[in-house]
């Protein structure tokens, strides 16, 4: 009987001390700054049922041969690239190539511009030509994308200097895209000659979400759409595998994710490697801080952010020039790459950096080294600071 | 489809169903398991209570399981909600001396799903030698057989045993089994051909190696999706006072490598090992396990998202605290249990940078249940769940609670 007693007193004590000695007896949500997923704020309950659509096809929704697939493809769905809406890794590396100088369009190489690098079961993947140049670039985060979207091409213009009329040592142009049909210009594009400015992409070879989102579906999945008719493998048209509804639910989600939040913006560290950041003039590509127009989206709308880029391109030296291009960039150019969620990287990109458009560089510090062209005298600089002073440049990079 | 629509479309068979109740209910007696020691987990498919009606030769039974849960993932919760995963029917029938027949109709939540998990004939022409075909269980592990809810002291299912071995994996086929035994020994096999896998399981929502896909096929009680049968073995050997150990395999080709006679691709195989065990301590303690592993020819051209191996499994430990009359039920039971899981989806690295490939997950499932008998099971389980992606990133970490009652009737 006394046996019985202990059993049910160990009962009885034994399950509450579960509940009571576990830390964590249900998993908190991680704090809003350490992730880069979820929506602006401000949207109304319509906007953030899209969102919610578009989240839904951006994460969820895999291709598979029976829905799309391919034959030829690299990823299966866009979440595989960009998990957690960060960077990639570089299994899902895209291989860029084609044009080798600036507004080529003649002598491009079959199945340019982009390698389909893998294929469903009982077909071949694309081969890279014999002795093409090419470009590897690493999937980019996704995150505040609208925010970069809405700005105008008259603000972005602002920075350009094509010819370092200031003296300052760096250029900076804008990459003039020829638009694809279905792109509609809004009030903030301007018109050079037919073409328009870029901003996605590491060349910015896509001038708004649409045609990045079109292209990705098409390129990166081998899924055609209304937008993107033609199959990969074949180059013909063929129905679409995905409806324009989705399509523009993805646009929607894109424009709505929220801007990564800096972490511990207001330590010491932090606030004196932003100023060593200013000093050796990293800010004069990497812009910090933007604000939005007018938008059709009331979140997007006056709004003051910070990407730290300039969406120019700048040139880069030889060490980073692959020798392929797209649109009206030099193959030494690159799209200064906002910088914004470089401290969360490592949470999408399997606890390592892959860092530089093809991921080259593993560190913070390796990246800035792999600068050249006109961020070699930023990048001097770096070098000529102690390391005291280089690890709060480091710390500040890190809470972006 | 809508539960209305349903029953009118089934009328007969639940005319049929409510029949057999109301018969069995009046004149039924309950037909007792054979509860000796030679029981293995091959028998567990007619080791269930049955209720037959005075001398009509057929049995009936079944089971129900249905529960309440509460989970949180990463601080974002659905809220409570409650489930009835299944609802099974048995029907059996001693159809001549050593001739039998049993069936297994499985109700998934509601009438989203109804499967007819087992349906075969046994003639005995041996104790070593019986001969089985219909819609047979593949005895792949030990789960896949004895997988009936009041059996066990936790409400999910074990996940190795549901997604590497698509539990309840069952397939139309033929094939022999046998036991025999010597003094505390008893040993057993069973060899079956069957139909099989298809190209799902590299080619689904999931995103990555999916046995389970393979079920979507709704012609796989039909045809056989390759022409290639599913060869499916398995041999255990029991202790009567150490418990039971089991070994088995099943292999397929799950491609469709040629149409028409025109050859679309290589012959891709699927081959899954599993080893089983169970043994009781001091007839207090029960520990069950079983560890799966599932090898796949897939291209490398393909993604290698979609895993060319995989491996998982669980161990369950049962504690009976309490065992004698409450409530005015003799024989009842408290148990305390813990379940602890793995599976890696993809066992590999990246070609491109060398780095492992995840895709992985961790459970730890301590419960409590309460036993009224050995056939009806309250139980309440706490689970806590770790999943990390392909790339390694940082788990998505899930705990709820379920509360869930499941017996036999």
């Amino acid at each position: 009987m006394i046996n019985v007693k202990i059993k049910y007193l160990a009962l009885v004590f034994l399950v509450p001390l579960f509940f009571y000695s576990c830390d964590e007896v249900f998993p908190e949500a991680p704090a809003e700054n350490e992730l880069l997923d979820g929506p602006m704020e401000d949207l109304a309950y319509s906007e953030q049922n899209r969102f919610l659509a578009g989240d839904v096809a951006f994460n969820d929704e895999v291709f598979t041969p029976e829905n799309g697939l391919g034959p030829i493809f690299v990823a299966t769905s866009c979440g595989s690239c960009h998990p957690g809406d960060g960077k990639g890794h570089p299994f899902t590396t895209l291989t860029r190539f084609g044009q080798t100088s600036p507004n080529q369009s003649n002598n491009i190489p079959p199945g340019a511009p982009q390698l389909q690098n893998r294929a469903i079961p009982g077909f071949e993947p694309e081969r890279l030509p014999s002795g093409v140049p090419f470009m590897k670039f690493t999937p980019p985060a996704v995150t505040g994308l609208g925010l970069l979207a809405v700005l105008t091409d008259a603000q972005i213009l602002e920075n350009a200097d094509p010819n370092d009329d200031d003296g300052d040592g760096i250029s900076g142009v804008p990459n003039y895209i020829t638009p694809p049909d279905y792109f509609q210009p809004q009030w903030f594009h301007q018109s050079f000659s037919g073409k328009y400015i870029g901003r996605f992409g590491k060349k910015a070879a896509a001038i708004d979400l649409l045609q990045q989102t079109a292209t990705a579906y098409n390129q990166d999945m081998g899924v055609t759409s209304t937008f993107e008719p033609l199959d990969v493998a074949t180059n013909l048209s063929v129905d679409p595998e995905v409806s324009d509804q989705t399509i523009r639910d993805v646009v929607f989600y894109l424009r709505t994710l929220k801007a990564p939040i800096q972490r511990e913006s207001d330590a010491s560290d932090v606030i004196r490697g932003q100023q060593i950041f200013t000093d050796i003039k990293c800010g004069s590509c990497h812009i910090p801080s933007w604000t939005t127009p007018e938008s059709d989206i009331g979140a997007l709308s006056n709004k003051t952010f910070y990407p730290y880029t300039d969406l120019l391109l700048h040139n880069m030296g030889p060490g980073l020039d692959d020798g392929a291009t797209e649109g009206s960039a030099e193959t030494y150019e690159w799209r200064t790459p906002p910088l914004w969620g470089l401290g969360l990287s490592q949470d999408s990109q399997g606890g390592e950096l892959f860092l530089m458009h093809d991921g080259r560089a593993k560190t913070i510090k390796e990246a800035i080294n792999m600068h050249g062209g006109e961020a070699s005298i930023s990048r001097d600089s770096f070098e000529q600071l102690s390391e005291t002073d280089k690890q709060k440049l480091l710390t500040f990079l890190k809470s972006l | 489809m809508k539960t209305s629509t349903f029953i009118y479309k089934n009328r007969k068979l639940l005319f049929l169903i409510i029949f057999f109740g109301m018969g069995a209910s009046v004149m039924a007696q309950q037909i007792s398991n054979d509860t000796t020691d030679l029981q293995m987990n091959m028998d567990a498919v007619y080791n269930r209570p049955f209720l037959q009606a005075g001398s009509f030769p057929v049995a009936l039974g079944g089971y129900v399981e249905a529960h309440g849960q509460y989970f949180v993932t990463d601080g974002i919760s659905e809220g409570i909600s409650f489930k009835i995963p299944r609802m099974t029917l048995f029907v059996s029938s001693s159809i001549l001396d050593r001739i039998k027949f049993l069936s297994e109709i499985e109700f998934e939540e509601g009438t989203k799903e109804i499967n007819i998990e087992f349906a075969a004939l046994d003639f005995e022409f041996h104790p070593l030698f019986n001969l089985r075909g219909g819609i047979i269980m593949n005895p792949i592990g030990a789960f896949n057989q004895n997988h009936d809810g009041p059996n066990w002291e936790f409400v999910d299912r074990p996940i190795s045993a549901t997604t590497i071995i698509p539990s309840t994996f069952s397939n139309v086929g033929f094939g022999f089994h046998g036991k025999t035994y010597q003094k505390q020994w008893v040993w057993a096999y069973e060899a079956y051909v069957t139909n099989g896998f298809n190209d799902q399981i590299i080619a689904n929502s999931e995103g990555r190696t999916w046995l389970p896909a393979a079920k979507e096929n709704v012609d796989r009680f039909e045809e056989n999706f390759n022409a290639v049968p599913l060869v499916t073995l398995k041999t255990a050997i029991r202790h009567r006072q150490i418990g039971e150990i089991g070994l088995s395999w099943m292999g397929d080709v799950y491609n469709k490598y040629e149409e028409d006679g025109l050859v679309l691709d290589t012959k891709r195989r699927l081959d899954v090992f599993a080893v089983d065990f169970n043994t009781t301590i001091k007839k207090k303690v029960n520990i069950t396990g079983e560890w799966v592993w599932a090898f796949l020819n897939i291209p490398d051209t393909y993604s290698q998202q979609f895993g060319t191996q995989q491996q998982g499994g669980f161990v369950d430990v049962v504690y009976s605290i309490i065992k004698r009359k409450m409530l005015g039920w003799e024989n009842a039971r408290v148990n305390l249990a813990v379940r602890l899981e793995h599976v890696d989806y993809n066992v590999g690295s990246f070609n491109e940078t060398r780095g492992t490939i995840h895709d992985d997950l961790q459970a730890i499932v301590p419960a409590i249940s309460f036993r009224p008998s050995a056939q009806t099971v309250i139980r309440a389980n706490y689970r806590y769940m770790w999943e990390t992606d392909l790339l390694g990133n940082p788990p998505v970490k899930t705990a709820g609670i379920e509360i869930g009652v499941s017996s036999y009737f």
